[in-house]
């Protein structure tokens, strides 16, 4: 592993080098303690939440089940959050989670062109790329550009429906089965459900590929 | 407003970089900007739609030029200071210089910690009967409001169909304003990829926003 420091990257031991952004987010943080609005320890707390109890390992399992229950996948496609709210460890999926389906004649991608609208409750917080402008803009007029990027190809005759989250309903992909996979188990099959493949950028690993 | 945001259709951003095992927060201070987004938000200083209209509004080349984040960083100390919860001084201090004004829930502490991760609700009662049902055909209304909007622009004069229902919702354009939740139905309309993008457009695509009732025509 190389030592070599990026000039971006700073350590608590290194203040000469800090730049400005987290000097001024440092300033913010120490007005907002001071002033009595928050207090440090609470936003410690929130940041381990988000680094320790959501990710795409949610959505996985919901995902996995959905597989090997049919009377599950029929319910999460009616009401997703309320077929979610039905499983106790992730219950916290808010009101609107939309399930929209892959088949064979039909490929589903979602956006959210106007900021970052993404399910962190499913999938954790949205990688960089979701939230940049080469995704926002062309997700909705050349999608299947997008999936080159991805090295995703699709055959020409399969519809692609791209979800634009406009509003505060989430979406979430529910990617095909990979063959196979036959009698395998929940856990087995949350392990080949990839964050990408609920999104609709990507599709599960298939057995035997590496994870 | 048509702002550098609505970004759906434009052209020239350049490949989508996906990036192998990345880190939830590339630097530690992204973390706190997300940490105290929430917290001041969760605190009542101002609501989701409003803070996404203070990081529509930074100036074109910022926002175009600053990482996710940073964004998030000036959206948020801009509408705190014209809120009125810190001021300019206290910013180039870095130091608060006067006492804090009331938060509608008051401060944030640890025992806020749990509420905030659960995703908040955004349905209320309809004050009236929807207007479209599942299969209506409507036009996305020509509008180009110079405040904050969630209709996006590349569908803006085009027809397409009612596929969903998600009953009634805190309606942004009134919410980021401070005018009110003034709830309307939200539905999602699916529009056919050539409508949007003439006749070299992708034969096999559809895209669907949702729609709050109030951008919408019969057709």
């Amino acid at each position: 592993m190389s030592h070599d420091h990026d000039h971006h990257h700073h350590h608590d031991h290194d203040h000469s080098e800090l730049s400005e952004t987290e000097l001024r987010v440092r300033a913010l943080e120490t007005i907002l303690t001071e002033k009595g609005y928050v207090e440090p320890a609470a936003l410690d707390a929130i940041i381990q939440a988000y680094e320790t109890k959501i990710g795409p390992h949610n959505g996985a399992r919901v995902v996995a089940k959905a597989w090997t229950d049919p009377a599950f996948k029929t319910a999460l496609l009616e009401d997703g959050s309320k077929a979610i709210g039905t499983l106790g460890h992730v219950s916290r999926v808010g009101d609107h989670l939309v399930v929209v389906e892959n088949t064979p004649q039909r490929h589903n991608m979602i956006v959210c062109t106007l900021c970052s609208c993404y399910p962190w409750e499913m999938l954790g917080l949205p990688p960089v790329w979701y939230k940049a402008s080469p995704y926002r803009s062309r997700a909705v007029k050349d999608p299947r550009g997008v999936l080159a990027d991805f090295d995703v190809t699709l055959p020409k005759d399969v519809e692609i429906r791209v979800w634009d989250s406009t509003a505060e309903t989430r979406f979430l992909v529910l990617p095909m089965r990979p063959a196979g996979t036959e009698g395998w188990s929940e856990e087995q099959l949350a392990d080949l459900v990839t964050r990408d493949s609920m999104i609709g950028t990507g599709f599960p690993r298939t057995p035997g590929a590496p994870s | 407003m048509n702002g550098v945001h609505d970004m759906g259709g434009m052209d020239g951003f350049g490949k989508v970089e996906p990036e192998p095992n990345e880190p939830m927060f590339h630097e530690a201070w992204e973390s706190r900007v997300l940490a105290m987004v929430r917290a001041m938000g969760a605190a009542g200083a101002f609501n989701i739609d409003t803070s996404r209209f203070y990081r529509e509004t930074l100036p074109p080349h910022v926002y175009l030029s600053s990482s996710y984040y940073n964004k998030w960083f000036l959206g948020l100390e801009e509408m705190l200071i014209e809120k009125g919860y810190l001021t300019r001084e206290e910013v180039a201090a870095g130091h608060a210089m006067q006492p804090g004004k009331a938060l509608k829930h008051g401060k944030f502490d640890l025992a806020n910690v749990e509420r905030i991760m659960v995703r908040g609700k955004f349905a209320r009662p309809a004050a009236a009967p929807a207007k479209f049902s599942i299969g209506d055909r409507v036009r996305a209304k020509n509008i180009h409001p110079i405040a904050h909007t969630r209709l996006p622009r590349y569908v803006r004069g085009h027809v397409g169909v009612v596929e969903l229902n998600h009953g009634c919702h805190v309606f942004p354009d009134s919410a980021a304003m401070e005018l009110g939740e003034n709830p309307q139905w939200l539905y999602t309309v699916v529009f056919e990829g050539r409508d949007l993008w003439g006749a070299d457009g992708d034969p096999t695509l559809k895209v669907s926003i949702d729609a709050f009732e109030p951008y919408l025509d019969p057709v």
